[in-house]
């Protein structure tokens, strides 16, 4: 089959499953709703997985590197020749590895979600709003312009607001939704910003014209592009930077990042697939999209690589103090996702340089799978337990086997343990790390410590620890949820084994992975001295916890709350923007524009108040009106109109 | 024809259109003072006439415009009355000082 027979239906599908069940849903479907969507995204799954096994085995190469195929192309609107949104999908090996990562991972969350949103009053809206996601986030990875990627940037970031605040019942719920609305629409207004900088001095919107004329050094947009300055700093490093804060909002990167752990108060299922597997790395994709533009301006590559590196080492500080678990865990994702990004921006072009790029994508197909593990084993363990707090769960080894052992493959692969999939993935980005920057490969090490600390933290003290006796009718869940926790782990289990440098590489050719035994034993100590410390603080019920927790002091307790950046972000908004700019806004409406307007209306009133005895009702008062007005225009043409 | 200075004829012409205002000021009966405004239009029409005929005597224009105020006069005379017909429905008499609903 050629790919623009089918490769539609993969997003139309899911398009066509979200009107349905949002039109429909409650009336029509009110039990079905939830087979639908599943069924949906089963198609779209199979789809993909075909297009991928078409891709990479079949007819992808040409000389051995990876082409850019544009099945589907059709423009939208043309703003002069050359510039035009265009709605197309392009496969190139990122966009495929993320079509099967988003439906596949789409496609267990609503197996899950049976079970788990069993019974919800709004089970159909559910499944239509997820829907809606995994249609828009599908459109992202597969845009071939990067206005589409704009636009597709914004739905998922509407859909991901619609499934935060799906309690909406719940004002905290309303809070975060709205916290992450606002924030990431602050960091997709630079990205507009980058994008309209980009478009003019590229003169186009499609992404590999860009790509090429960007990065030729022979061309006029290349050298008009980075010889034009603005403020000391060239302006392809400014149009990068804007982007790449587009990119750190949707992938909560520090200091951006204060929403994502708000965003769960979601319903958990939606936790783990926007905020953990697919939506949150749209960042790192967005930057691994525009790679080659990124790779010849080192300034930017040097923020991306900062950033990402900041963003791993404090979330993971963070992850180790919090006591709600879904908490801790997204802490963890935006760790990971900071090594996601940093291992982009150690990379270059080409061969063995590019070895972060590989490793960076290699570690979002492996995240994907495990975090999104994590996420469901949480929502299972939430739907026993009707509480996120840690304190409140303990011994549930008993009570939900299943669940245990997943949780703890994924918590191994999290943390780094050979042979799982984290492992590899993980050990590839401090390969990269290594061989650009010493200091970000010890920041990467000394996060994976911490890593397999807060992780196995979270599995003791959810599986071990104290035990609590529950109701001897409790139990795990339906088969419905225990199906994608078992399909994931051996997801988890096994994606490790692909050698993903066939696949994906930055120069589209072949790149050998390297596997070295040496450098592998530093990763895997720290990840096990971290397993071991927190077996030592929680596997049983003991007050070390706390005592460690008193000697750490200040640290502790800064880590505990989040290193104050809500605070910090409240005391801008509130005391600086609301003072110096919404006051006298304020000020400016209540007085200024508002005092014009009543103005005019007092005037108005005053003046029809003085003139109004002129309308007697006596109609010849009005006629004599009427001709003394057209005696004086008389007079007036007579003697003044020469 | 020639005989008659234009003058005299202005004089009839004027006389007629301040009879109309006058009538139209003094009357409280709005058919009364529906003729009167019938005799400025009049006045109108005589003064078209006249200076077609003794300014532009080759041309009809003046002559067009009368018959055109005429069917006009006519029209209007038909709105005016059924306004006329439609207040002494309402009010049971056509003066204008009864009709003052819309006093301020």
């Amino acid at each position: 089959m050629n790919y623009s027979e089918y490769i539609s239906l993969i997003l139309l599908l899911p398009l066509a499953g979200f009107v349905l069940l949002g039109l429909f849903g409650k009336k029509l479907f009110k039990q079905s709703s939830g087979m639908i969507g599943v069924l949906v995204l089963l198609i779209s799954t199979v789809l993909s997985l075909y297009t991928a096994y078409q891709y990479f085995f079949v007819n992808g190469k040409l000389n051995d590197v990876y082409q850019t195929i544009i099945p589907v192309k059709y423009t939208w609107l043309q703003f002069a020749s050359g510039t035009s949104i265009d709605m197309g999908i392009t496969l190139d090996p990122i966009a495929v590895m993320m079509l099967v990562v988003v439906t596949f991972v789409s496609l267990m969350v609503h197996i899950f979600s049976l079970g788990y949103m069993k019974g919800e009053k709004r089970f159909s809206t559910y499944y239509s709003f997820l829907s809606l996601f995994t249609f828009s986030m599908l459109g992202l990875v597969v845009a071939s312009n990067i206005f589409q990627i704009y636009i597709f940037w914004e739905l998922v970031g509407i859909s991901s607001y619609l499934l935060i605040g799906f309690y909406f019942d719940r004002p905290s719920a309303v809070a975060a939704s709205k916290k992450a609305f606002i924030i990431t629409r602050f960091a997709d207004l630079c990205f507009l910003i980058g994008i309209l900088i980009l478009a003019f001095e590229g003169g186009t919107l499609d992404f590999n014209t860009l790509i090429h004329r960007l990065t030729d050094t022979q061309s006029s947009q290349y050298i008009s592009i980075t010889t034009a300055s603005f403020l000391g700093v060239s302006v392809l490093t400014w149009a990068l930077t804007l982007v790449f804060i587009g990119g750190a909002g949707k992938s909560a990167m520090f200091p951006l990042h204060v929403w994502l752990p708000d965003a769960m108060e979601g319903p958990t299922p939606v936790s783990a697939l926007i905020h953990a597997a697919t939506m949150v790395v749209a960042g790192v994709y967005l930057v691994a999209r525009l790679f080659p533009v990124f790779s010849i301006n080192e300034a930017s590559l040097y923020i991306v690589t900062w950033i990402g590196a900041i963003s791993a080492i404090l979330a993971a500080i963070v992850a180790c103090t919090q006591t709600d678990i879904k908490r801790v865990l997204a802490y963890s994702t935006m760790s990971q996702i900071g090594y996601m990004m940093f291992a982009l921006g150690v990379a270059h072009l080409g061969g063995e340089s590019g070895l972060g790029y590989t490793a960076s994508m290699f570690h979002l197909f492996t995240h994907a799978f495990f975090k999104s593990l994590l996420f469901l084993c949480a929502g299972a363990v939430i739907h026993l337990i009707h509480s996120n707090e840690m304190n409140d769960m303990g011994g549930l080894r008993k009570y939900m086997p299943v669940t245990h052992i997943t949780f703890l493959v994924a918590c191994l692969a999290i943390a780094g343990v050979p042979p799982l999939s984290g492992f590899f993935s993980k050990e590839e980005v401090l390969l990269a790390a290594f061989h650009s920057n010493k200091l970000i490969y010890g920041i990467a090490l000394f996060t994976s410590g911490l890593t397999a600390f807060y992780m196995f933290r979270l599995y003791f003290s959810i599986f071990w620890n104290k035990s609590k006796s529950l109701d001897t009718h409790a139990h795990e869940g339906t088969f419905s949820m225990k199906l994608p926790l078992i399909v994931l782990s051996i997801c988890t289990l096994l994606a490790g084994f692909i050698p993903f440098g066939n696949f994906i590489s930055s120069d589209g050719k072949n790149l050998e992975l390297p596997f070295l035994l040496n450098f592998s034993i530093a990763p895997v100590l720290f990840a096990l001295t971290g397993i071991v410390v927190a077996m030592r603080m929680y596997k049983k019920e003991n007050n070390l916890p706390h005592r460690v927790a008193a000697s750490l002091g200040g640290l502790y307790k800064a880590a505990y709350r989040k290193f104050y950046i809500d605070e910090i972000y409240l005391f801008i908004t509130k005391k600086i923007i609301f003072n110096l700019i919404g006051r006298p806004a304020a000020w400016i409406d209540k007085n200024i524009v508002d005092g014009t307007m009543n103005g005019i209306a007092y005037g108005t009133g005053k003046v029809s108040h003085w003139i109004k005895g002129i309308q007697s009702g006596k109609v010849q008062g009005y006629a004599l009106y009427f001709f003394s007005g057209i005696i004086v225009l008389a007079i007036l043409v007579i003697y003044f109109w020469k | 024809m020639n005989g008659i200075p234009i003058s005299h004829i202005l004089f009839v012409s004027t006389a007629l259109f301040f009879i109309g205002i006058y009538g139209m000021f003094t009357r409280r009966n709005l058919i009364t003072m529906l003729m009167a405004i019938e005799l400025m239009l009049n006045s109108v029409n005589i003064n078209f006439v006249v200076f077609n005929k003794y300014l532009w005597p080759g041309k009809l224009d003046g002559v067009f415009f009368t018959i055109f105020i005429i069917t006009i006069a006519a029209a209007e005379a038909a709105v005016a009355i059924a306004i006329i017909i439609n207040l002494y429905r309402n009010h049971q008499s056509i003066d204008v000082e009864d009709a003052v609903e819309l006093k301020h």
